[in-house]
């Protein structure tokens, strides 16, 4: 078996494993520990000696023992061994049968939430989902998310620490809280996508693999949870999403807005996914905000042009968007799509009303769309401004890029 | 997100604190809850400017000269990199810097990133 799908393998194993651990010991730091330790172990041996009989089941008592040996060692530090020893219940003095046959896809979801427990920052939830539920060494989340191992080392150990702090043990959330803690799992999934869709070339290739990750993650959830319409919501706005990256950057590695893509890059397999996933939830599921994204993004992906877009279908879909989860991000894509379906200076005026709003008011993102629409209503000047602020505003090197080149195509075309 | 926090100090900075060893304390202690935090991603401190090179562009070509010109009331000392939620967090870990004696200030930037959206 190649490295590459003993990985695979490793990692859609991952969060079972420690499921099975944690049922049994529940010392969520311990087990994590041990899972990565055993994640390590298979890393080494598999390639050369073959994938085990039963992998899982090896897996399991490989990490079992680590657990074991590590509890012995602290309890022999501590010079208490005999009497600690007799008190360990004999289920973890000795290896679990390798065939131990458990129901696991309770427990991943049990993982998940307990990952994306709200009382963890959010920068927090996203590295210990990739550990814990991605199977991702402490290493490879470094690399993606761009900090020193040491940083990301600490942060892990922080959150199992504020984990261990919170009590509770490895059980689902009640069902009352369930739905709020499922949208903060779902939030931290695009979080995870967005870090990588949103990577450019060079230095960031490693972060590409967040939004791999993220889909495989998305597609976990959605296996569990097949009835959810947001979950299904999500991970088809991921797929539809993730079908333009090839087309999102030109040649030179600036960034291309859809208007302007090559639409014969974009993946056909993922849009007809994507697009059969939302078509299918729409009409049984209680309406939510990620399958309202993901049917935008159906419609932007079944338009052979810009121009041909159905432009008042994604007009009557952000006004629902609106309406379910109100923001500043929707109004400005409201006005944007507004302007396409009557005229810029219909989306100029929706764009005034952002102006006092303290969340967006500073945001390049208002600049920027007010730019772009300002130079559709053909008002130059003004739009080189708002370009120019834009491109100070941003954070984001190829966005700022983009923006001055923007501008300065403005000031050529205006002679100034 | 990441910051830098740019440090400014002026001449009797360092004298200030490697004079005192509570303020060192304090500093290293700073420095240590940052990086349990998971916050901390590098840091450096300069030298002393006098050890500085200029190189400057003079009608089309770089010039080199030995550093200050003058004796600056304030200048860089020295930077810190932290990746945090947000500039509010960002503030707050420069405004629990060690304050020093004799004055000198601290800039809070946005750093760049590689990421982009494209609409």
């Amino acid at each position: 078996m190649a490295a590459e799908r003993i990985e695979g393998l490793l990692r859609q194993l991952a969060p079972e494993v420690l499921g099975v651990l944690l049922r049994r010991h529940r010392y969520f730091d311990e087990c994590e520990d041990a899972v990565q330790e055993a994640l390590l172990a298979a890393t080494l041996q598999w390639p050369a000696e073959g994938v085990p009989e039963h992998p899982r089941g090896w897996l399991i008592t490989v990490a079992s023992r680590r657990l074991t040996d590590a509890w012995r060692a602290e309890h022999a530090r501590r010079d208490r061994e005999d009497a600690d020893l007799a008190a360990v219940p004999s289920s973890q003095q000795h290896a679990p049968a390798p065939d131990e046959a458990v129901p696991s896809g309770d427990d991943t979801l049990t993982l998940l939430f307990l990952c994306c427990h709200p009382s963890l920052s959010p920068s927090s939830q996203l590295a210990l989902t990739l550990r814990a539920v991605g199977g991702l060494t402490t290493a490879e989340i470094a690399r993606a998310f761009l900090v020193p191992d040491a940083t990301m080392a600490q942060r892990i150990s922080r959150a199992k620490a504020t984990i261990k702090a919170a009590g509770g043990g490895f059980s689902m959330p009640p069902e009352h809280e369930r739905q709020a803690r499922l949208k903060v799992v779902l939030h931290v999934l695009y979080v995870i996508f967005n870090e990588g869709y949103t990577a450019t070339s060079g230095p960031s290739l490693q972060r590409r693999d967040l939004a791999t990750e993220a889909i495989r993650l998305a597609r976990l959830v959605h296996r569990l949870l097949p009835s959810d319409g947001e979950v299904a919501g999500l991970l088809a706005l991921m797929l539809l999403t993730e079908s333009r990256h090839a087309a999102r950057t030109g040649a030179d590695g600036s960034l291309l807005p859809l208007a302007e893509q090559d639409r014969a890059l974009w993946r056909d397999d993922l849009i007809r996914e994507g697009t059969e996933l939302i078509a299918a939830t729409l009409p049984r599921a209680a309406l939510g905000p990620y399958q309202l994204q993901a049917a935008i993004a159906a419609v932007h992906a079944e338009a052979p042009s810009s121009e041909e877009t159905d432009w008042p279908q994604v007009l009557a879909l952000y006004e629902l968007l609106a309406r379910v989860a109100p923001n500043p991000m929707v109004t400005l894509n409201r006005a944007v799509a507004l302007a396409m379906v009557h005229g810029p200076r219909a989306g100029l005026d929706l764009l005034a009303t952002l102006d006092e709003d303290e969340r967006v008011a500073r945001h390049h993102r208002l600049a920027s769309v007010r730019a772009h629409l300002l130079e559709l209503a053909g008002d130059t000047v003004v739009a080189r401004e708002n370009f120019k602020l834009a491109a100070r505003q941003t954070t984001s090197a190829p966005e700022q890029r983009h923006l001055e080149r923007r501008a300065a195509r403005l000031s050529v075309r205006d002679g100034t | 997100m990441k910051y830098m926090l740019l440090i400014y100090e002026n001449p009797g900075t360092r004298e200030a604190f490697f004079s005192d060893e509570k303020l060192m304390a304090e500093m290293t202690a700073y420095v240590d809850d940052l990086r349990e935090s998971g916050e901390y991603v590098d840091g450096q401190g300069l030298a002393d400017p006098s050890t500085a090179r200029v190189v400057r562009i003079q009608n089309g070509v770089p010039a080199v000269t030995d550093g200050p010109f003058m004796e600056a009331k304030e200048y860089f000392g020295g930077y810190m990199i932290v990746d945090c939620d947000g500039i509010e967090r960002a503030t707050e870990i420069a405004r629990r810097f060690p304050p020093s004696p004799v004055g000198g200030a601290m800039e809070i930037r946005p750093l760049m990133d590689d990421g982009g959206s494209e609409d």
